[in-house]
């Protein structure tokens, strides 16, 4: 698909870098006048993924984080992705409240907050060779 | 993001500044559990005025720090979140156990135990 703009940011999976993707995608979507609120729930989502690369994908070791976002018309698309360790069970990890580290504090609700701020998503994830995250969203223009 | 804390009777309320996130959360908890232990109080409250930003690192957090004061009967509650946080909360169910307010009056009122008007 040719889009009407895109960028792409590799970046190392360091939690400093989880404000980092926010103010990049922030700053890519800039030109599309998006309200406040869909500014901040695309924010959100994107933060969820790259945090999930961070301490799922990579366990906090060193890695790169892939980010992509473009838009067209009235549609914003990212992607996010690391080469990490994979999901083991897609259905299982989107589940509401099902984190596989309880004891790090994690409440199990990232996918969840992605579904509901974003329109669709879409996870492509293999074990052992990394997890690609797929993400829309249609905004409104007056 | 910036912390600052004040005591009044049993509950330690902390304004917290700035974006809520895996990165600062870290700091945010352990900030939190070494005040409520200095201050010697059973409740927490965290002003949320000035936080511009919270993903699913602030809800592990909160939850965490209730899990902590249900233990031992302490109570705790978020005041003057923005609308986004709001949001996250009440779908996450979070403020179910974590009541909202839109007051540090009624935050105050709800974790001494007087009555309560969760938002
Ligand atoms: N990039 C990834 N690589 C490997 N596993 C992942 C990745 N992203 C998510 N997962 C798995 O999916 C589970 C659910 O993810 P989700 O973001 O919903 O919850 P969480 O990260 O555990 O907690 P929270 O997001 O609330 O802090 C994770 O616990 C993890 O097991
Ligand atoms: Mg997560």
């Amino acid at each position: 698909m040719q889009y009407e703009n895109e960028a792409r940011v590799l970046f190392t999976s360091k939690s400093e870098n989880e404000r980092f993707a926010r103010v990049f995608i922030a700053g890519f979507l800039t030109p599309l006048d998006l309200t406040i609120s869909e500014m901040t729930e695309i924010k959100t989502a994107v933060s969820e993924a790259v945090t999930n690369a961070i301490i799922h994908g990579y366990e906090e070791k060193r890695g790169n984080v892939e980010l992509f976002c473009a838009y067209r018309e009235n549609k914003v698309y990212i992607e996010i992705a690391d080469s990490g360790s994979g999901i083991e069970n897609i259905t299982l990890a989107r589940e509401p409240l099902y984190t596989s580290k309880p004891e790090m504090e994690r409440s199990g609700m990232g996918f969840t907050i992605m579904e509901t701020f974003m329109d669709q998503i879409h996870i492509q994830s293999e074990e052992g060779k990394g997890t690609r995250i797929f993400m829309e969203k249609t905004f409104t223009k007056e | 993001m910036e912390l600052s804390f004040s005591k009044k009777n049993k509950t330690v309320i902390i304004m917290v500044s700035g974006e809520i996130d895996h990165h600062t959360s870290k700091e945010l908890r352990w900030q939190t559990e070494s005040a409520y232990i200095d201050m010697s109080v059973k409740n927490i409250i965290f002003h949320f005025e000035n936080v511009t930003f919270m993903d699913s690192s602030g809800i592990g957090m909160l939850i965490g720090r209730y899990k902590q004061l249900q233990s031992i009967g302490g109570k705790i509650s978020v005041v003057s979140a923005n609308e986004k946080i709001t949001e996250i909360m009440q779908f996450s169910g979070l403020s179910k156990l974590i009541p909202l307010f839109d007051t540090i009056e009624d935050a105050f009122s709800y974790t001494e135990g007087r009555e309560h008007h969760a938002v």
